[in-house]
C-alpha cells in the first residue's frame, strides 16, 4: 500500500501552539458579551482546544487522510458493508444550499422541496421492498432493527398478546440482530443453521411457539446465500403467529429480484450507505429505512411524511397517531444522506438498479470461482452478492490463518474482506466485491489471493509477519484495552475547571 | 446503469468462466413463486438531468429567509477548509476501521475528536459517535440503569421533547420506566426545573433513581441549576446526566464542573449544516469509573509491534458484535464522518474562534433581546440564558406565520414544541448566533411589531419582567 506521508502524525496537540491562527475566521466578540451570565454557570479556564493556522490544519489531515483507505483508493471488498463506488453527484446534491441549509423545524410550506424528496424515496423503496409503508426516521441499520422490533413489539400488544418474550435468530446472524432484541426487551432464541448454510427448519420448527414474538432473518444470509426455504419458513412463522423481520443489509442483492414484502415478510430494515451507495464516512452516518407491511403501519415511529389531498407535503405532527411506537430520534432523519439515497435511485431507474444486483451476483461468483481450489469455499452452489471462503485447509498445512492472509493483501494493495464472520465458519473470509468493481480488479485481486496461498506453502513466516508495506505494523491490542489511552491529556492537564 | 465498469464482452467472459449463458442463472436459489418480475420506478435520470430535477427539488425550500430557528439546530459560521478536508475519499469512503494498518487516519482522527470533546465537556471518556442528541441521551439514561442495576429514571423538561420522545420508546423497548420532572412555573426561575418536585420524586422508596437528566441550556434557552440538580441526584445515588450544547461550552462551565457523571448532546452545532433534521452527531461522555458501561465505539492509543504509537478499536467487548444479546448496545454504524467534521470545525476555529463564536451568539441574542421587546414581545422567563430565549407573543402561532409572510422565520411556537403547555402557549422560541445580522434582528423586529396590534391603553403589555 502506497503512502506518501510520514506514517507517524502528531496529534492536532502537539502541532499547537499558543497564539498561532487565532482571530482570523470572525470579528471578535464584544467584551462585555457575557457579562450578563452569571459568574457560576461561566466556565472558569476556556477549552485546551489546539490552536492552529490553516495551512498547518490542513497538511494534518491530508497527511492522516494518507494513511487511510478508502472505495475512492481501490478495491475494498468488506463482506457485509457493499463498500461500491459512491457517486460524486450525491455529495453535490447533499450540498445543494436549499437542502444544506434547511432547519429541521422549518414550517412544512417553507421545506416543500425536501419533504417532496422524501415522501417519493418513502415510495421508491415501499415499491423495491414489496412493503407497504415506509419509516425513513431511523439513523442507521442498527436503529432501524430497533425500530422494527419495538414495531413487532406493540403489534402484538395491541392484540392483548403479551406472552410473546423471545425472538428467534440464527447463528449466522449480524451481532445487532440479538443486541436489538435485548434492547426491545426480547429474549435472544440462537438458531443454527443447517449444513447447507441455510435456515434449519425444523429447528425453527422446534423453537417457534406462542413466546416467539419474531424471527429475524438476514437474506441473502451472512454467508452470501439466499435463503431458499423462505417460503417455508414464512410459513411457519405466521402460522405460529410470529411475525418476519427481515435485515436488508444484503439488500444489494435482490434489487428488482425479489421483494421481501411481497414474499411474506412483516417489517425490514434497509443501509442506504450500502445498497444506496451513500458514502461510509469511517464508519457512518448511514440511514435506516424501515419497511413495513399494512398490519405494522399503525405502529411506524413517527414523524412520517403525508401527502395532502391538494398535492402539498407535511410532516406529521406529535401524537397525530397514538398508535406510534414514538420517536427513534429528533427530527426526520438522517436527511442529508436519504437525499444521496433518492438521487442514486433516481440514476438507475428499475433496469439500472436490476443490474445492479445482477452485477454485483456475477462479480461475486466470478470471484468465487476464480478462488475455489486455492481456498476453501465451504459452500460451492451459486452465490448471492457475496460468499464465504475459507484458509482453513491453508492453516491446517502450513499455519498460516485467514488474519494472516487478510494482513498479506494489504501488502498486496488491497483491504481485506470482512474476517471471522459468520462466527459459524471456521478461519472465514466473506468477500463481496460489489458491481462497481472492474474486472481488471476482480482478477488482480484473484491473483493476489492465489499467490498468497503459494506463499503460504513456500514463505509462510512471509505471511504471518504482514503487513510490511503498511504505514504501522501490526497493533499491541491487548495493552490497549488493559491500560486503555482513550483521550491526549496535554502536559498543562487541560484547561477546564473541574 | 450508471456507475458500473461492465462492457458486455466482459460480462460475457464471466459468464463463461462461470460456464452459463444467462445471469439468471445465478438467481434460481429465488423460489419461482417469489421471484419479483421488475420494479415500477420512475425512468432512469441523466446526470445532467437528475441534476436539474435535484435543483429544482432544493429551490422549492425557502432558505432564503431570515431566520431565528434554534431549539437544538443552530447555523455557524462554516469555514469551507472543513468540507473540503472532510471529502478526502480516503477519509469519506472508508468504513468502521476493522483493519488498523491502513485505516490509521481514521482512527487517529476519532481519537482527536474524543480528545477536543473531552476537553470540552472536561470528561473523561468520550465515545466514538452516535446518531443525535436523542438517542445519545437516551443511551446515556440507559448506562445509569446499568450502573446503578435501578430501573427508573428523571428527565427534566429542560430537556428537548424530541429527546423526552425519544427516551420514552427506548425506555419502552427497555422495560425500564421515567418520569418527567416539571419546570417552575412561577417567579423568578420559571421555566427551569423545579428543584423542590425533583427532591420529592427522589425521595420515592418505591421508586429508587438510576439518573437524574437535565439539560444545560435548557430547551427554553434558560441556564439550569445544575449543580443543584446534580447535588440531589447524588445525594439519592443517582447518577446525573448533563445534556449539553457544546459550543456553549466555550464559555459555560463544563459538565464536569459540576459533577456530571455522563454528558450527553448534539454536536451539530460544531459546523454541521442543518439538513432537515441530520446527519448530526450524538456526544456522549462519561467519568473513566462509567468507562465500562458506555455504548459505541472507543479508540485507544497504542503501540505497533516495533514501538510505533499507532490506534486502534479497543474495549470491544462492550459492542454488539464480539458480545451479542448482551452487549451495552446494538450501535454498529455511528456518525464517524460528523465526528471528523467537528474535529476539523474546532480545530479551524480554535480556543478563541471558538469563543467568539459563543459569545458574539450571546451578544446578538441580547441585541435581539432589546429589539423584540421594544416590538412588544417581553421575554417569557426572568432567567438568565445564552443565546436561545422565549419571548410572550399573544396568539403565537398566528403572528409566527403572519411574519413568516413578511420573510422572517420567527422561531419556533412553543405551543407547536411543547404542545398541551399552558405556561408555554404564547411563547415563541427564538435564537441568535454569530451568523445573525444586526440587519435580520432589525426586519424581525419590524415584522413583529408590524403585526402586534397597539395594546388598548389601561393594558400593562409589560405583566412578566
Amino acid at each position: 500500500m502506497s503512502v506518501t506521508g510520514n506514517p507517524l502524525q502528531p496529534t492536532l496537540f502537539e502541532r499547537s501552539r499558543p497564539g498561532r491562527g487565532a482571530g482570523t475566521r470572525l470579528p471578535a466578540a464584544p467584551a462585555d458579551a457575557l457579562d450578563r451570565l452569571p459568574s457560576a454557570a461561566r466556565r472558569a479556564a476556556g477549552p485546551a482546544l489546539p490552536e492552529l493556522n490553516e495551512a498547518t490544519l490542513v497538511r494534518h489531515y491530508v497527511n492522516l487522510s494518507q494513511l487511510n483507505w478508502g472505495v475512492d483508493t481501490g478495491f475494498y471488498p468488506l463482506g457485509s458493508c457493499t463498500m461500491k463506488y459512491n457517486p460524486k453527484v450525491n455529495e453535490w446534491a447533499a450540498r445543494l444550499p436549499g437542502f444544506a441549509a434547511l432547519h429541521p423545524l422549518a414550517p412544512d410550506e417553507t421545506a416543500q422541496g425536501t419533504l417532496e424528496l422524501l415522501w417519493r424515496l418513502e415510495q421508491d423503496l415501499a415499491e423495491i421492498s414489496g412493503m407497504d409503508a415506509v419509516t425513513l426516521q431511523p439513523a442507521a441499520g442498527a436503529q432501524g432493527e430497533l425500530t422494527g422490533i419495538l414495531m413487532v413489539r406493540a403489534y402484538h400488544r395491541a392484540r392483548g398478546d403479551a406472552a410473546r418474550t423471545d425472538v428467534l435468530v440464527p447463528d449466522s446472524a449480524h451481532g445487532t440482530n440479538p443486541a436489538t432484541a435485548s434492547m426491545a426487551g426480547f429474549r435472544t432464541v440462537n438458531i443454527p443453521s443447517a449444513p447447507d448454510g441455510g435456515v434449519d427448519l425444523a429447528a425453527f420448527r422446534g423453537a417457534l411457539g406462542p413466546t416467539t414474538a419474531a424471527v429475524m432473518i438476514t437474506n441473502p444470509s451472512t454467508l452470501g446465500l439466499f435463503e431458499q426455504r423462505v417460503v417455508e419458513l414464512l410459513e411457519m412463522v405466521h402460522a405460529a403467529g410470529a411475525l418476519a423481520y427481515m435485515d436488508g443489509a444484503n439488500l444489494n442483492a435482490l434489487l428488482g429480484q425479489f421483494r421481501p414484502g411481497a414474499a411474506g415478510f412483516d417489517v425490514m430494515h434497509f443501509n442506504v450507505h450500502k445498497t444506496f451507495s451513500t458514502p461510509h464516512g469511517g464508519g457512518g452516518p448511514g440511514a435506516g429505512p424501515v419497511g413495513v407491511r399494512s398490519h405494522l403501519v399503525p405502529f411506524l415511529p413517527e414523524p412520517l411524511v403525508l401527502r395532502e389531498p391538494d398535492g402539498t407535503f407535511r410532516l406529521e405532527r406529535a401524537g397525530e397517531r397514538p398508535t406510534s411506537i414514538g420517536r427513534m430520534r429528533s427530527f426526520a432523519g438522517n436527511v442529508g444522506i436519504l437525499v444521496r439515497a433518492y438521487a442514486y435511485i433516481r440514476a438507475h431507474g428499475a433496469a439500472g438498479l436490476r443490474e445492479v444486483s445482477e452485477d454485483a451476483v456475477l462479480a461475486a461468483n466470478y470471484l468465487k470461482h476464480r478462488l475455489a481450489g486455492a481456498y476453501v469455499i465451504p459452500f460451492p452452489q451459486p452465490c448471492m452478492h457475496e460468499f464465504v471462503a475459507s484458509s482453513s485447509e491453508i492453516k491446517a498445512a502450513s499455519g498460516v490463518r485467514t488474519l494472516d492472509v487478510a494482513k498479506r493483501l494489504i501488502d498486496k494493495g488491497f483491504h481485506p474482506p470482512t474476517i471471522y464472520f459468520p462466527l459459524t465458519v471456521e478461519e472465514g473470509m466473506l468477500i463481496e466485491p460489489t458491481e462497481t468493481e472492474s474486472l481488471e480488479t476482480l482478477d488482480a485481486f484473484a491473483e493476489a489471493m492465489l499467490e498468497i496461498a503459494r506463499e503460504a506453502r513456500e514463505t509462510p513466516e512471509l505471511v504471518k509477519e504482514a503487513p510490511h508495506t503498511a504505514p504501522v505494523r501490526r497493533l499491541d491490542e491487548a495493552t490497549a484495552a488493559r491500560q486503555p489511552n482513550l483521550r491526549w491529556r496535554s502536559a498543562t492537564g487541560g484547561g477546564h475547571s473541574a | 446503469m450508471a456507475y458500473g465498469p461492465h462492457t458486455a464482452g466482459e460480462r460475457g467472459r464471466m459468464l463463461a468462466a462461470l460456464g452459463i449463458a444467462s445471469v439468471d442463472a445465478l438467481f434460481e436459489a429465488i423460489p419461482d413463486g417469489v421471484r419479483a418480475g421488475g420494479l415500477d420506478l420512475p425512468p432512469a435520470l441523466t446526470e445532467l438531468e437528475l441534476m436539474e430535477h435535484l435543483r429544482e427539488l432544493a429551490s422549492r425550500n425557502r432558505t432564503d429567509l431570515a431566520s431565528f430557528l434554534g431549539a437544538g439546530v443552530y447555523r455557524h459560521h462554516a469555514p469551507p477548509v472543513v468540507d473540503q478536508l472532510l471529502l478526502r475519499g480516503e477519509f469519506y469512503t472508508a468504513y468502521t476501521p476493522y483493519q488498523p494498518e491502513i485505516s490509521q487516519g481514521t482512527l487517529q482522527t476519532i481519537y482527536e475528536y474524543q480528545s477536543l470533546l473531552a476537553e470540552l465537556t472536561g470528561m473523561d471518556v468520550v465515545s466514538a459517535s452516535h446518531y443525535d442528541g436523542a438517542a445519545a441521551t437516551a443511551e446515556a439514561a440507559l448506562m445509569t440503569c446499568r450502573a446503578t442495576k435501578r430501573e427508573h429514571v428523571l428527565v427534566s423538561r429542560s430537556v428537548h421533547p424530541h429527546y423526552r420522545e425519544t427516551f420514552e420508546t427506548y425506555f419502552a423497548g427497555a422495560n425500564l420506566t421515567f418520569a418527567e420532572i416539571p419546570l417552575l412555573v412561577e417567579g423568578p426561575a420559571a421555566g427551569t426545573t423545579d428543584l423542590a418536585s425533583l427532591e420529592a420524586m427522589l425521595a420515592d422508596p418505591a421508586r429508587p433513581v438510576a439518573g437524574v437528566v437535565a439539560a444545560q441550556p435548557s430547551v427554553l434557552g434558560l441556564l439550569e441549576p445544575m449543580a443543584e440538580i446534580g447535588r440531589l441526584a447524588h445525594a439519592a445515588g443517582a447518577l446525573f446526566v448533563a445534556v449539553v450544547e457544546p459550543v456553549s461550552l466555550a464559555v459555560l462551565a463544563p459538565p464536569a464542573a459540576y459533577d456530571a457523571d455522563i454528558a450527553a448532546g448534539d454536536g451539530q452545532p460544531l459546523g454541521m449544516a442543518p439538513s432537515y433534521g441530520g446527519p448530526y452527531l450524538g456526544i456522549v461522555a462519561c467519568r473513566d469509573s462509567l468507562v465500562r458501561q458506555i455504548p459505541g465505539r472507543l479508540i485507544g492509543m497504542t503501540a505497533d509491534l516495533e514501538g510505533k504509537r499507532a490506534y486502534v478499536m479497543t474495549m470491544r467487548a462492550r459492542e454488539q458484535d464480539i458480545r451479542r444479546e448482551r452487549a451495552a448496545s446494538n450501535i454498529c454504524t455511528n456518525q464517524a464522518l460528523c465526528a471528523l467534521a467537528a474535529s476539523i470545525w474546532l480545530a479551524a476555529l480554535g480556543p478563541v474562534g471558538l469563543h467568539d463564536v459563543a459569545a458574539t451568539g450571546a451578544a446578538r441574542a441580547a441585541d435581539l433581546e432589546a429589539a423584540l421587546a421594544a416590538a412588544g414581545a417581553p421575554r417569557l422567563h426572568a432567567g438568565s440564558y445564552l443565546n436561545e430565549f422565549a419571548v410572550r407573543v399573544p396568539d403565537a402561532i398566528t403572528v409566527h406565520r403572519r411574519v413568516l409572510a413578511r420573510g422572517i422565520l420567527a422561531g419556533i411556537p412553543l405551543a407547536e414544541l411543547e404542545p398541551g403547555d399552558p405556561a408555554l402557549a404564547e411563547g415563541l422560541l427564538v435564537c441568535a448566533t454569530e451568523v445573525t445580522t444586526p440587519a435580520e434582528i432589525g426586519r424581525f423586529a419590524a415584522a413583529l411589531a408590524a403585526e402586534l396590534a397597539p395594546a388598548p391603553a389601561g393594558v400593562p403589555v409589560e405583566a412578566v419582567r
